[in-house]
């Protein structure tokens, strides 16, 4: 909470986007979490990759659950769609609307436990669809909005707040999302804006399900010794596995490569993605090498941050489904409604 | 880059932009917050540590703290300083038993203040509550100097002047009034422990051209202002010419425009971008109907039968070279006619009262040579102030050098050195009530600048007196004060707590905050901002390398609006925000503290 809203005057030298819009532009109401949670810092990498991307907030829509992660859709882009659904649901209702409305940029924020606990059933799903949207998990490793209780992405080993020992397997966003055939998985961190917004950019630029998880530490909850979702703790154990640079459709790569590991991957508007593996020998394309090297990672205390695995290839809910291509609301009501005449000659085909 | 010293008070005392410019060093933000809570008398206190003379330089400063302040850079328009400073004095109601007096215990040591202006009143004023015998004199039957002689009571009237000064010379001040000192050498036999100098610039600078004397309504400025202001002058002819187009010219057409001119023109050799003249000032004169032409440079008067029927000018076009320097081409010249001439092209020093076989050395220029720490002359006890000291320059300077005299005046006569000052101090006190209060408004608030309300014209030319500006209403007053960005409540940043989450720069409103790897120089920092350098005579404070990854928290303190946002969202207390408090030294603080080390 803050005693006064964010005034209104900026540094004289802010600029505006293609659409003639400035950062201040994609901001939203003043946020209500804790002095220092990492999702004030996802908000803010949220604006400054909408307001790079030029994307029009009417264009856009905010979808949420419950939790504290899922009241930060309420921080940025304050002339944009929105739903805040209910706990854990937030996957379901996007997959609806991205039905019915196709168009749209969906923007969904969710968090360990909106995702991983309640809403797991529902997320899977909605990867498995490979659903058309970014999904941010802001995983803090506890349910910070009812006092700190461990979330299902506490480490083994891992100390709350008071003391207690967690013991349970934890269960990791970025495996989960590559053995169910996501298209698009990525993690970073809060407190590093240069690794993270190019990461929302490519995953915004996705077509499919791009899933961010970004450990966002709980301040209030979870900042301590012993926590494995620190700000000191991501800093100690986070190894940059796939640097990655976003370069917009409309700027040519005059830099040349300089490293043999950079792989350029073409979106498919046009935005090209270039990833450079930091670690030797790993290839952000290969699903197997992706998963394995996590895997390893884990066993050795290491947090693997990037953007770990992408095809930008893949089909997505509307491409599986053979949908019409125009967003429902754009059809003439004759083609949504056709008519008693039209149901009943459909009726008689399973007659 | 080593990490910003913050003890250092001048790291402070800069990001607070009006008092770092203003001479004096007044602290403004707390004055203003004083006057927000309705505490005119406390603010109007707290404002004469410094500036003595609050009720006339809240009509008639320079106020080089406006063009300062930070409110400018982020805002279209400076907060209302000086007039603001007006509100406090209008409305302080009876001070006088908060004012210093003077001990009945003298100390035994006896000064000679030479003219009753503003340096020697300030003078005057740190020096009397210590106990020294302090004569004044003055040419005039009055205190006052410049103030009562050169600026016309519709902009200062005289019952404001009258009380300030009397605060002063009411301590007990041996008042030798319309006894001008003819003889320093006589002066100085009369065995003063010191003499001070601050007599001002009185003479009007002359301008040659033929015609000159050939008529006797061609007048000094300065000298014309003092005949109104004496009421020996009581009329001018119909059509009037200013020529030159400072603040003293701005003061003679509008007098001459209440003395009877029907046309009062004030021309000028530069273009109205160069003007001398504050744009305020400028803009007053031409509500009042004078007319300002740019460019013309006077020729000659021309003078018929004893008779000044007109001047004329050579048309001037101005041209700059590759240096920025500008040069002019006469185009024409052409005749304005008029009955009337007021020269307002400047003023000088003028001691010819000075015998030059006492030791007190005059340089090339006929200035006296005088050092700009001690404001001594070359010959011990002697010292300068004022326009007196380097020629003209304006009350707040005056009263700045009025202080650093008595500083040295209460050295000299403590047998002291007058190098070995001490250096201002500060407190810093936390402005944090509790979660999210602060003890300063913090919240912006965008009003635009408020506007002087005048007395309308018809009123105004009904007397020389009837002052013009109606100062702010209590309501305008109070919305004026909320513009204010309280500088002086700092950010204060602990880098030992700091555990990076970067809250602080994610609700920056104006991206002053930045982390990032440690650089060499400062240059390359500000390549690392956040947002651009826009002024980089705008300090930058550098912390020191922060606990978990070494990097640097950097702070472009431009555009800074103080709203305490980052403290507010800071999870450890990191940043705080701090009421900075300059403490000044004057005469007589510091002497006593010294001899009690």
């Amino acid at each position: 909470m803050s005693s006064i809203a964010k005034p209104s005057v900026r540094h004289p030298s802010a600029r505006k986007n293609a659409i003639g819009l400035t950062k201040a532009d994609y901001e939203g109401a003043m946020s209500t979490l804790c002095a220092g949670c990492g999702h004030d810092s996802v908000t803010a990498s949220l604006i400054q990759a909408f307001w790079e991307l030029d994307l029009p907030p009417h264009k856009a829509a905010k979808m949420s659950g419950i939790g504290c992660s899922s009241k930060t859709t309420a921080y940025f882009m304050r002339q944009s769609h929105g739903f805040n659904s209910v706990h854990g649901r937030m996957p379901s209702v996007t997959t609806g609307a991205n039905a019915a409305n196709r168009d749209l940029t969906y923007i969904g924020i969710s968090g360990d436990g909106d995702s991983l606990n309640i809403g797991l059933g529902q997320m899977v799903h909605a990867i498995r669809r490979n659903v058309n949207m970014l999904y941010v998990i802001e995983n803090n490793g506890v349910y910070g909005l009812t006092k700190g209780q461990f979330s299902a992405t506490a480490d083994v080993g891992s100390k709350s707040k008071r003391g207690e020992v967690h013991e349970q397997a934890p269960i990791d966003p970025v495996l989960l999302a590559l053995t169910l055939g996501a298209t698009f998985v990525a993690r970073s961190f809060s407190g590093d804006k240069a690794q993270l917004v190019p990461i929302l950019k490519a995953g915004l630029a996705h077509r499919g399900f791009a899933l961010i998880d970004v450990i966002s530490p709980c301040v209030s909850f979870n900042d301590h010794e012993g926590s494995t979702k620190s700000y000191a703790y991501v800093r100690g154990h986070g190894v940059e596995t796939v640097a990655t640079d976003f370069v917009p459709l409309r700027r040519s790569i005059t830099v040349p490569a300089q490293h043999d590991e950079v792989t350029v991957v073409q979106m498919h508007d046009g935005h090209r993605v270039r990833l450079h593996a930091t670690a030797p020998g790993y290839d952000p394309a290969d699903r197997e090498a992706a998963y394995g090297y996590v895997r390893s990672c884990i066993g050795r205390e290491e947090l693997a941050t990037g953007l770990l695995f992408v095809d930008a290839a893949g089909r997505d809910m509307h491409d599986l489904n053979r949908t019409v291509p125009s967003p429902l609301a754009q059809l003439p009501f004759s083609s949504l409604c056709p008519g008693s005449a039209a149901l009943d000659a459909m009726m008689a085909r399973y007659r | 880059m080593p990490p910003t010293n913050v003890l250092d008070p001048r790291y402070y005392h800069k990001v607070v932009d009006c008092q770092w410019a203003c001479p004096a060093h007044t602290n403004v933000p707390l004055y203003l917050r004083l006057i927000a809570q309705g505490r005119y008398a406390d603010s109007y206190l707290l404002n004469r540590e410094s500036n003595i003379f609050p009720g006339i330089l809240g009509r008639t400063c320079d106020r080089p703290c406006e063009p300062a302040c930070r409110r400018g850079r982020v805002d279209e328009k400076p907060v209302a300083i000086c007039r603001l400073k007006r509100v406090a004095a209008d409305l302080r109601g009876d001070i006088s038993d908060r004012l210093p007096r003077a001990p009945d215990l003298k100390n035994g040591k006896r000064v000679a203040l030479v003219g009753a202006g503003p340096s020697s009143l300030t003078v005057a004023n740190d020096l009397l509550p210590l106990g020294y015998d302090v004569t004044i004199y003055d040419k005039h039957a009055k205190a006052g100097g410049l103030m009562r002689y050169s600026i016309p009571a519709f902009r200062l009237p005289e019952p404001v002047l009258d009380e300030e000064c009397g605060y002063i010379t009411g301590m007990g001040a041996t008042m030798k009034y319309e006894t001008p000192v003819t003889s320093m050498r006589t002066l100085l036999a009369e065995g003063y422990d010191a003499v001070f100098v601050g007599s001002g610039a009185p003479k009007g600078k002359e301008l040659d051209i033929p015609g000159r004397n050939d008529a006797p309504t061609i007048h000094l400025g300065i000298d014309w202002l003092a005949a109104v202001q004496h009421r020996h002058i009581t009329a001018i002819e119909p059509r009037v010419l200013i020529i030159g187009v400072g603040n003293t010219a701005m003061d003679c057409c509008r007098t001459a425009r209440r003395l009877g001119a029907r046309d009062a023109t004030v021309l000028a050799r530069r273009a109205r971008k160069d003007f001398k003249a504050s744009p305020w000032e400028l803009e007053d004169a031409e509500e009042e109907g004078v007319r300002i032409v740019e460019n013309h440079a006077p020729k000659r008067f021309i003078v018929e039968q004893g008779t000044l029927t007109g001047m004329e000018f050579d048309q001037l076009q101005w041209t700059e070279d590759a240096n920025g320097r500008q040069r002019s081409t006469v185009t024409g010249t052409v005749v304005i006619p008029c009955d009337a001439v007021i020269l307002a092209i400047g003023q000088e020093n003028a001691v010819p009262w000075i015998e030059s076989d006492l030791g007190i050395a005059f340089d090339a220029r006929h200035m006296p040579v005088v050092d700009s720490m001690t404001h001594e002359s070359t010959r011990p006890g002697v010292f300068f102030g004022g326009d007196a000291a380097w020629g003209p320059a304006n009350i707040i300077w005056a009263v700045a050098h009025g202080h650093q005299a008595a500083i040295s005046i209460h050295l000299h006569c403590a047998g002291r050195s007058l190098t070995m000052r001490p250096a201002a101090g500060m407190t810093l006190t936390s402005a944090k009530l509790g979660m999210q209060a602060w003890s300063y408004s913090n919240d912006y608030n965008p009003s635009p600048r408020a506007t002087m309300q005048h007395q309308e014209l018809v009123k105004r030319f009904s007397d020389v007196s009837v002052e013009v500006e109606l100062g702010f209403t209590p309501d305008q007053a109070a919305r004026e004060v909320e513009r204010c960005l309280n500088c002086d409540i700092q950010t204060a940043f602990t880098d030992s707590l700091c555990i990076e989450c970067d809250a602080c720069i994610d609700i920056c409103p104006t991206s002053c905050l930045t982390m990032t790897a440690a650089c060499d120089t400062e240059a390359e920092l500000r390549d690392h901002l956040s947002a651009p350098t826009l002024h980089p005579e705008q300090a930058l404070f550098v912390s020191g390398p922060l606990p978990q990854t070494k990097r640097l928290m950097v702070k472009d303190e431009d555009v800074c609006l103080h709203c305490g946002l980052c403290a507010e969202r800071c999870p450890t207390a990191a940043w705080d925000m701090q009421r900075f408090d300059l403490k000044l030294v004057y005469a007589g603080g510091f002497v006593a503290a010294a001899e009690a080390r």
